[in-house]
């Protein structure tokens, strides 16, 4: 494992499954009458959020609490950010606290990155920009393992997965692409052409335009939301017309295989790219995705900070 | 079997020491080039010390009713499966048993990276007024055990909680005893015990080697030093 995650792409298969495995055996915490263990004491995780998030922040310090782990939440509304503070005054900052993990949420694609080489502790990305977001990718991939019955050790080969929506920007569907594709998933997006980003030739995965003809070979659907506060020009003429050719409604829900699952990272806009009545189906993993979040992000917690501080 | 072999001299870490260490087995000991492992228990032996520790149990809690066996991970796992179906042998109902992982539980965590998980698996009905009997392949620091106190606190409040274990290499550094042992096995600090359970290693044996031993590609769980 990297001292850091900042891209799932930097995961290698063994990694994957290691957190994926780990998370397997803390996902049973949750069961227990105390649900805590006293494996991250003394360590303190920083959650950095520069954009707004109420289910990943709240996840990641579930997921430090029950580590044992003391969390600082800094919400920038408020902090000597919103006074003009730079990013890396900010770390700096953070370093002089002994902050032994960041978990950082930003708007420009690349800030974990950069604020990886400022602190000493972990950087754990947890949205940045349009790029990436790897432990929603690992909740999801684990979402889907569980699913399906897959066991620990095994991956997600001859899965069939579709991503259906604002691809363009969306971080969440980046990541995923790439760590279901580590994992042995056949990856297809689909999007109106406007929401398809311009170089993707290097994307292991398929692209569509069509959700209907892709939906009766999609084991797993994954539905994004519309990210309206990103759109800076019209993608679509009317959300209307979006959710009639790519939102996930019953007819459509009949149209996949028999076990078929349907997903979505959150916060969904019901109605536009997915049904009420989809969402609140048995099919839909949109519940056990967020109890899975604090499982996964434990696992990567506890294996980036439980062992030896890395030299490197 | 409950005598143990003392080694000869008990010198630590002359690469000579355990050939002159009379086998308790007879067996020729299996050699490797430089490393001379001692066989100290064989497949017969662990068989009985086992069927031994199972009757202890019966006797020691009144016919096993209210007991758990919990087996830690990765080898005590197995020890506590064939205790729990030598007890129904025995006893002619189920034993519940299952495992404890201890890695999140450990006081030298941050001295080596991340380890990967075991499993725990906690029998249904919960170890809340049971009788707890842990099982471990080795006890030698005692720190282990002292975790998986730890972790049954968090799981539960056992009526009582003991220890079983295949071998006692001894120095102890908590003060942790066991409650049935399946041979004591006095060893230097420099040696490793190394046990293989037929589940987890393809055969069953207890071997004793120099600690130099254990840098070949290791089969079998370990404990040599750890300072």
């Amino acid at each position: 494992m990297n001292r850091h995650l900042i891209s799932a792409a930097d995961l290698s298969k063994q990694d994957a499954l290691l957190i994926l495995d780990t998370a397997e055996e803390l996902a049973r915490v949750a069961d227990r009458p105390i649900k805590k263990l006293p494996t991250l004491r003394g360590r303190t995780v920083v959650n950095l959020f520069f954009e707004d998030s109420t289910r990943t922040r709240i996840s990641f310090e579930a997921a430090a609490k029950r580590l044992s782990a003391d969390v600082i939440n800094f919400a920038v509304k408020g902090s000597s950010v919103a006074k003009g503070e730079s990013l890396k005054d900010t770390a700096l900052t953070l370093e002089a606290m002994g902050a032994d993990a960041v978990v950082v949420r930003h708007s420009a694609s690349g800030a974990p990155q950069r604020l990886a080489g400022w602190v000493r502790g972990s950087v754990i990305n947890a949205g940045d920009g349009a790029h990436e977001h790897p432990t929603q990718a690992l909740l999801d991939a684990f979402t889907i393992r569980r699913r399906f019955g897959r066991g620990g050790g095994e991956a997600l080969d001859g899965l069939r997965v579709t991503i259906v929506g604002d691809v363009l920007h969306s971080r969440v569907a980046r990541s995923n692409v790439w760590l279901l594709h580590l994992l042995g998933a056949e990856v297809t997006l689909v999007a109106p052409p406007t929401l398809v980003p311009v170089a993707m030739d290097d994307w292991p995965c398929s692209v569509s335009y069509d959700l209907d003809a892709t939906l009766s070979k999609s084991d797993v659907i994954m539905m994004l939301r519309i990210q309206q506060e990103r759109m800076n020009a019209a993608y679509f003429p009317s959300v209307r017309e979006y959710s009639r050719r790519y939102g996930l409604d019953t007819a459509r829900l009949r149209q996949l295989p028999e076990d078929a699952i349907v997903m979505h990272p959150g916060p969904m806009n019901r109605g536009v790219e997915i049904a009420a009545e989809v969402a609140d189906s048995h099919r839909s993993t949109i519940v056990e995705q967020v109890a899975n979040g604090v499982s996964v992000r434990m696992a990567v917690l506890y294996l980036l900070l439980g062992g030896l501080e890395a030299a490197q | 079997m409950a005598h143990a072999a003392r080694p000869a001299g008990g010198q630590p870490g002359t690469p000579g020491d355990s050939v002159t260490t009379p086998g308790l087995t007879g067996g020729p000991p299996a050699t490797g080039p430089r490393a001379h492992p001692k066989t100290v228990l064989e497949a017969a032996e662990i068989n009985r010390a086992l069927t031994r520790i199972a009757h202890e149990i019966i006797e020691r809690t009144r016919g096993a009713e209210q007991v758990v066996l919990l087996g830690i991970p990765t080898r005590g796992v197995p020890l506590a499966g064939r205790m729990a179906a030598r007890i129904t042998q025995v006893e002619g109902r189920p034993v519940p048993h299952g495992s404890l992982d201890i890695t999140m539980y450990r006081d030298d965590l941050r001295l080596r990276p991340a380890r990967r998980l075991g499993p725990t698996q906690v029998p249904a009905e919960g170890i809340d007024g049971k009788t707890v009997v842990l099982v471990d392949d080795v006890l030698y620091s005692g720190r282990t055990v002292r975790a998986a106190l730890d972790a049954l606190n968090d799981l539960g409040r056992p009526l009582a909680v003991q220890l079983a274990v295949l071998v006692d290499r001894g120095h102890r550094e908590l003060p942790i005893r066991a409650d049935y042992v399946g041979k004591n096995l006095p060893t230097s600090q420099q040696e490793v015990v190394r046990v293989l359970l037929s589940e987890t290693d393809g055969e069953d044996a207890v071997l004793l080697e120099p600690v130099g031993a254990a840098a070949r590609p290791s089969r079998g769980g370990t404990t040599g030093r750890r300072r």
